[in-house]
């Protein structure tokens, strides 16, 4: 049995439209009106949808980009040589760092004899491309890991985020540490 | 007139006064959680325990708000605007029979502020006043927006007010008397006027939704067309007093509602707990018994809001003339048909 493409129904939703006279009652309108109460008041009883933010936070996807996290190593030394290449392949020119030479006593803080005495990211420019992440040959830039993002502040300084956010915290070092052994 | 007599009216006034306060305020904490609610969201939470403290935070930024007034040539009439529309607002609330009587220090304290014979007409009069808040408000705005805003709410108002009087005329001939307090003496129990009189309850309330200018009769205040309608030019608590005015009078209506239909404070079984429990307990039961009632008003008027979208100016005004009008004055034959009949 055919059935005409004017009858078919994917969604299941097609009703017909009639443009026939309405009779008194429904003219009166009341009994529409106690079906709309009906509606909303089923909706007053409904579980929200609202998820309360700052203290309950929807999981992020894996490959999530939020803010971005300079990594340590196995040992709790920061990764970042202060090579520049994130600076450099940053489209919207959000990130600057000054260099420094690392001195005898401080093997335990920094992986490599070059280290960022200074990284800042300004997060009111940052598109959060993530090309920061491919360039580093250092694996230290991540936009992947925090599962953070960004707060809101009153002051565009305050979006200046230097090396006191950005840096991994040591906690989450030594946990890292301990799932890898 | 002896002073205890002088007290204890004065206190009762002042605690009449500050609770309806409370209500207009509370009411706009209510209206963002209904609106919320109906909508599956939750609203303001952040103030206080689930944004019980949100009024207060209203009224604080209203206060602080800069007071802007526009280059208008008469700026008497730019203050009086919002003081008429909050005084009349409150004004009525001293005619309801919160209950009947106390019995407190070895007197009888009637829990009305004044009982007069025409408390009915009372109220009539002085919500038609309202009618000059906002359309001198509108007026002395110096805006044709505002203007524009001030003609539809004044005609809207006083096109049903003529329904709203005709469809309580029905309920006066019935109970025949113009006293609210004598009103709510005359149903006691469950011997409600809405079961005799459900037509006039009707177009009451439907003449309350377009009387305090709420949904689905808010034509008022439209974004699109005339900005914030009569209230536009005004800022900080001088627009405060309009919203807050609006709030009151959605209180005094939905008390009004419950005395002349609802029983007022009545409960069943008030008879027997006044014999049994005391004048007071029985009389404390009756005022929350009123107190509910009211409640489920003011919320019906925010359910209704988020159910029924607007009229439009044209529909609204058949609506009032060529529907509501006919069908009161219908009632009003009805009811005199019945009382010939029945009596």
């Amino acid at each position: 049995m055919s059935t005409s493409i004017q009858n078919i129904s994917l969604s299941g939703n097609k009703k017909q439209v009639s443009n026939k006279e309405m009779t008194f009652l429904e003219r009166l309108y009341l009994i529409a009106i106690v079906k709309g109460l009906w509606i909303t008041i089923k909706h007053f009883f409904k579980k929200k949808a609202t998820i309360h933010y700052p203290e309950q936070v929807r999981p992020f996807s894996p490959v999530y980009r939020g803010r971005h996290m300079l990594k340590r190593d196995e040992q709790g030394r920061e990764n970042c040589t202060a090579c520049g290449l994130c600076a450099l392949s940053c489209p919207a020119e959000a990130i600057t760092m000054k260099a420094a030479e690392r001195k005898p006593g401080e093997e335990h803080l920094y992986r490599e004899e070059k280290y960022a005495e200074i990284y800042e990211i300004n997060m009111l420019r940052c598109i959060f491309c993530g090309l920061c992440e491919e360039a580093c040959p250092k694996d230290a830039i991540y936009l992947t890991i925090s599962k953070e993002l960004v707060p809101a502040q009153y002051h565009r300084e305050d979006f200046i985020f230097g090396k006191d956010k950005l840096v991994m915290p040591l906690e989450m070092a030594m946990a890292n540490t301990k799932k890898l052994n | 007139m002896e002073s205890a007599f002088i007290i204890e009216k004065s206190v009762f006034i002042v605690v009449i006064f500050a609770f309806t306060m409370i209500m207009a305020m509370y009411s706009t904490w209510a209206e963002r959680k209904v609106a919320a609610f109906l909508q599956d969201r939750v609203g303001p939470n952040r103030a206080g325990w689930g944004g019980l403290l949100q009024p207060l935070a209203d009224g604080m930024k209203l206060f602080a708000k800069e007071e802007f007034e526009p280059n208008t040539k008469n700026r008497f009439l730019f203050f009086v605007g919002p003081a008429i529309a909050m005084s009349t607002a409150l004004m009525t609330s001293a005619v309801i029979p919160w209950g009947d009587k106390l019995h407190i220090f070895g007197r009888d304290v009637i829990l009305q502020a004044t009982d007069i014979d025409v408390s009915l007409l009372y109220i009539f009069g002085i919500v038609s006043v309202g009618v000059y808040g906002i359309m001198i408000g509108g007026w002395a705005s110096n805006n044709k927006f505002s203007l524009m805003g001030a003609v539809r709410a004044a005609s809207q108002m006083v096109s049903y007010e003529v329904a709203m009087g005709l469809s309580i005329i029905a309920l006066l001939m019935m109970t025949g008397t113009l006293s609210l307090k004598q009103i709510c003496i005359d149903q006691p129990g469950m011997h409600w006027n809405v079961f005799y009189q459900p037509l006039s309850f009707l177009i009451f309330l439907i003449c309350a939704f377009a009387e305090t200018n709420r949904t689905p009769f808010d034509l008022a205040e439209c974004e699109s067309e005339l900005i914030g309608g009569y209230h536009t030019e005004y800022s900080s608590m001088k627009m405060g007093f309009y919203l807050f005015a609006e709030y009151a009078n959605m209180f005094i209506s939905s008390t009004l509602i419950s005395v002349l239909f609802f029983g007022g404070y009545n409960y069943p079984g008030m008879a027997w707990a006044v014999e049994h429990w005391g004048v007071n307990i029985a009389n404390v039961i009756g005022i929350g018994a009123l107190f509910v009632k009211l409640c489920f008003f003011i919320f019906f008027f925010m359910w209704i809001r988020w159910t029924i979208p607007r009229f439009r100016y044209d529909q609204l005004m058949n609506l009032g003339w060529k529907i509501l009008i006919p069908l009161s004055i219908a009632n009003i034959i009805i009811t005199g048909i019945c009382i010939l009949a029945f009596k």
